[in-house]
């Protein structure tokens, strides 16, 4: 590891290493990817350098809860538990999901043929886009988007449609993720004889949109009269603020028989180095999930199965009860993200409030920072983050590498910022904003 | 290097057709239901493991099925496993690096480097999967084009066939052979063997990879330097992939060296091997390793301290334990000489079966079912570990896994000798 790390150049350099790699022609991963996942150069270099505020990669630097952690050592101690356990989902967890689950959805879900369990809710995804999505296919995906998403649905063979939130026009002074919108006319002229699915992610990231029931339903009667899937990506389900609730598009109306919906332990719990998540869906459609599951990685390791069990049993005998660590988490997280507005406001950045989720999506263009002296190729956001990282010390995602080629023209001005972080994170990020104006450009 | 590295999707956009297995277009009214699944899992549905770990758990029988120690990982990994857990790092809960921790890929790259003599580097030549199973789907997903032939050595893990399948491949079996004669029958994993002919047959200007599992399931073999090399020169010549699933590596009995393919001229550049936390570490659940186990098992290498050293040595006691038992009630198990289960003829056992379902069901399939109901014993017919033109050519085995504690294996014992009386 060199001692003196010059982030800027080691992002340069592994986008062009990751890319020269990367043989897979439109499979491009986005920057957001990079930070998070490329070598673990960019990742450790970032993270591993202390003078850097990372607010950029999306997990908590906050503890988990206890019980869960000691549900794992638990778990660990007990012989049978650290063999193989049922392919599709060890009984005690699937049980609990099936129990959580019917109850806020209001039906009876069979913890057996209605639930994987798989690797993140990203092996969910995988498992859902081979199993049932096919060559030639169109999915449709609402950008700004988890970059994932492309990928996969590229590696199936099929076409993303790409369709963006936007800005409607407002008096407030404030403007939060529920302005942002699809048109409903642009929508319906997305679903063609070849769409076989949409993606939707509720909560959003990096948005934070937490989509209403009307919404919703607009995407649902799309889907009900062209007969298509809908993939729903809910792993920040918990995590909605300002009183609002989160509604799931497979409990609309005609919608259980269409629909996967998919979740994440590490979302939830706050452990996201497990990597357990869960897909629900009608039989008919999880068997074909089960199908992939079985033939990629046939199951997930037993003692976080077990571990994540006892969380959930835990929280279904407290839900909506104060003591819920779901509302716990929520509480906690919606003072962080008020904390977090006024002093990106007080900077003379505008964000945009999230409903949900833990980012911030934060429009820098009233900085008028001049970056021509930066590769000019790139999209202003990637440019304004190296230059932010190297010259504030201050890490941050940039939200084009959310959207398509088209849309990057509407979403380089934004930047992502994560606020699950401990007080201290927080706090040194303020600093750096309340003294932004001090450094000389 | 290989004629084509990873997935041509442009390529296959063009050809529009299915993949590898059904010639039909369906018609455009089933096309379009949001019920149709993907056609690359067509064909992939069916899975042994699913179908007998169900009747092994239904039956409450002694469990010799399934391949999974029933005793504790050692201590010293459970250690690190809790220290971890419960330590104060709370970034141990998060996200690491996608290819694999950081501490974990540098450990691996020197155990690794040592045994094969070579400079492996963390970062670009190791990958961390969820379990081996995982990592074999990633090569074949990422190696294997559509068209692509792809040798598979019969009896095989049943995974394989499907993963290659997924995939768009064709599979191309090629069975081992048990050496013996009528007066002197192949009475070791290492008398079953490979013709040199027939495999140099398979090779044709489509083969892409061919799959080596050493030591192998179900058969315990141990294949020898002078058989790899008999690979390696093939593969050489044909400019074809090696895939090595090595998961059994460290349980190979009766001084047998195992020998990495890799570790051969000219086969570092061209081969994919496979090792699995869970059979290293008896943990077969965790899917992942810790580290620090690795380490503690590097610094002790090749000494009597280091589990890798003990275990094999106390899975070859249980290995001659089953062995004797079964020898004394009158079977026939061909001797493994690694791996974790070993093989038994069944045919002379002349057992009257009940009238079979499903008249497609191989002999051995009925005889477990009916081992499993009657007897209270879990096995695991061979012929799943044969590809379906051949299944009813090796229909006269049982699969048993002699990793277990010492009361499973009595219990087992009992089955067997009270059996044995009553014939």
């Amino acid at each position: 590891m060199p001692s003196a790390i010059n982030p800027q150049l080691l992002i340069r350099q592994y986008i062009k290493l990751f890319h020269s790699k990367k043989n897979l022609p439109g499979v491009k991963s986005s920057y957001c990817n990079l930070l998070v996942t490329v070598k673990g150069i960019q990742f450790t270099s970032v993270a591993a350098d202390p003078s850097i505020v990372n607010l950029g990669q999306g997990f908590p630097d906050i503890p988990p809860p206890d019980y869960i952690k000691e549900a794992l050592a638990k778990a660990a101690s007990v012989d049978r538990l650290n063999q193989y356990t049922r392919s599709f989902g060890h009984p005690s967890l699937v049980k609990a999901l099936a129990q959580l689950y019917g109850k806020v959805c209001n039906r009876e879900i069979d913890p057996q043929k209605e639930i994987l369990v798989s690797t993140g809710a990203y092996g969910c995804l995988f498992s859902t886009i081979q199993g049932l999505i096919e060559e030639g296919d169109e999915v449709i995906i609402i950008e700004p988007f988890y970059d994932c998403y492309v990928p996969m649905i590229k590696m199936a063979g099929a076409h993303p449609v790409l369709i963006p939130l936007t800005l409607k026009r407002t008096k407030d002074d404030s403007i939060s993720s529920a302005h942002w919108v699809l048109d409903p006319e642009e929508l319906a002229s997305k679903f063609s004889s070849r769409t076989k699915a949409i993606i939707i992610n509720n909560p959003n990231n990096p948005l934070g949109k937490v989509f209403t029931k009307e919404e919703l339903q607009e995407i649902a009667d799309l889907c009900i009269k062209h007969d298509t899937l809908c993939i729903s990506d809910e792993v920040y389900e918990w995590l909605v603020y300002n009183g609002r609730k989160h509604t799931k598009i497979g409990m609309l109306s005609g919608m259980w028989d269409r629909t996967i919906t998919i979740g994440s332990a590490g979302k939830t719990f706050g452990v996201t180095g497990w990597k357990l998540g869960w897909a629900i869906g009608p039989e008919h459609l999880m068997k074909h999930l089960q199908t992939v599951h079985q033939n990629a990685l046939y199951t997930c390791p037993t003692p976080l199965q077990e571990a994540v069990a006892q969380g959930i049993w835990r929280e279904l005998s407290l839900l909506n009860q104060p003591e819920c660590y779901f509302n716990c988490l929520a509480k906690l997280l919606e003072e962080k993200r008020d904390q977090m507005a006024r002093f990106v406001l007080a900077a003379g950045m505008k964000p945009i409030i999230p409903e949900g989720g833990y980012f911030m999506v934060i429009d820098v263009s009233g900085l008028n920072q001049d970056l021509s002296h930066m590769q000019d190729d790139e999209p202003y956001d990637y440019k304004f983050v190296q230059w932010m990282t190297k010259e504030k010390k201050l890490a941050a995602i940039p939200v084009s590498a959310f959207t398509g080629e088209k849309s990057k023209n509407i979403f380089e001005k934004y930047i992502r910022f994560c606020f699950i972080k401990q007080d201290s994170t927080l706090q040194a990020a303020e600093e750096i904003l309340k003294n932004w104006n001090k450094i000389s450009h | 290097m290989w004629r084509r590295t990873a997935l041509s999707l442009g390529r296959r956009q063009l050809q529009g057709g299915p993949r590898g297995h059904a010639n039909q277009v369906p018609p455009a009214s089933f096309r379009m239901s949001h019920k149709r699944p993907a056609r690359r899992i067509l064909g992939v549905e069916k899975n042994i493991w699913l179908e007998f770990t169900e009747m092994a758990a239904k039956y409450k029988s002694v469990d010799l099925g399934q391949g999974f120690p029933n005793f504790s990982p050692p201590d010293f990994v459970r250690q690190a496993f809790s220290d971890v857990v419960s330590g104060e790092d709370c970034l141990m809960h998060q996200y690491t690096r996608a290819f694999g921790h950081p501490t974990l890929v540098k450990i691996l790259a020197k155990l690794y480097g040592q045994l094969l003599g070579q400079s492996i580097d963390p970062f670009g030549d190791i990958l961390v999967t969820v379990g081996a199973y995982e990592a074999l789907f990633t090569a074949f997903q990422a190696l294997v084009d559509e068209g692509d032939e792809v040798i598979i050595i019969e009896p095989f893990f049943d995974c394989y066939e499907p993963m290659v399948k997924m995939a768009g491949g064709h599979c191309v079996f090629v069975p081992l052979r048990p050496k013996g004669t009528p007066d002197k029958p192949a009475l070791s994993s290492g008398e079953w063997a490979l013709d040199p002919d027939e495999l140099a047959s398979k090779f044709t200007e489509r083969t892409k990879a061919i799959v080596l599992n050493t030591p192998h399931n179900p058969l315990g073999k141990v294949f020898k330097r002078e058989e790899l090399q008999v690979i390696a020169e093939l593969c050489v010549k044909h400019d074809v992939l090696c895939i090595s699933d090595e998961v059994y590596e460290w349980i190979v009995f009766d001084g047998n060296e195992h020998i990495k393919i890799a570790s051969l001229p000219g086969m570092w550049a061209q081969t994919v091997t496979i090792g699995s936390a869970g059979k290293t570490f008896s943990a077969t659940g965790w899917k992942e390793a810790v580290a620090r186990g690795f380490q503690r098992e590097l610094d002790v290498l090749g000494r009597p301290e280091s589990y890798l050293f003990q275990l094999p040595r106390q899975l070859q006691e249980k290995r001659n334990r089953l062995v004797e038992c079964l020898l004394s009630v009158g079977m026939r198990p061909i001797i493994p000489e690694g791996g974790y289960f070993l093989i038994v003829d069944i045919s002379a056992l002349n057992v009257e079966l009940p009238e079979p379902a499903d008249e497609e069901e191989p002999y051995d399939y009925r005889f477990a079912k009916w081992l499993i109901k009657t007897k209270g014993m879990a096995t695991i017919p061979v012929s799943a570990f044969y590809s379906l033109g051949h299944r009813k050519d090796f229909a006269s085995y049982i699969r048993l896994c002699y990793v277990k504690e010492d009361s499973t294996l009595e219990a087992a014992e009992k089955i067997l000798k009270e059996w044995h009386l009553t014939k």
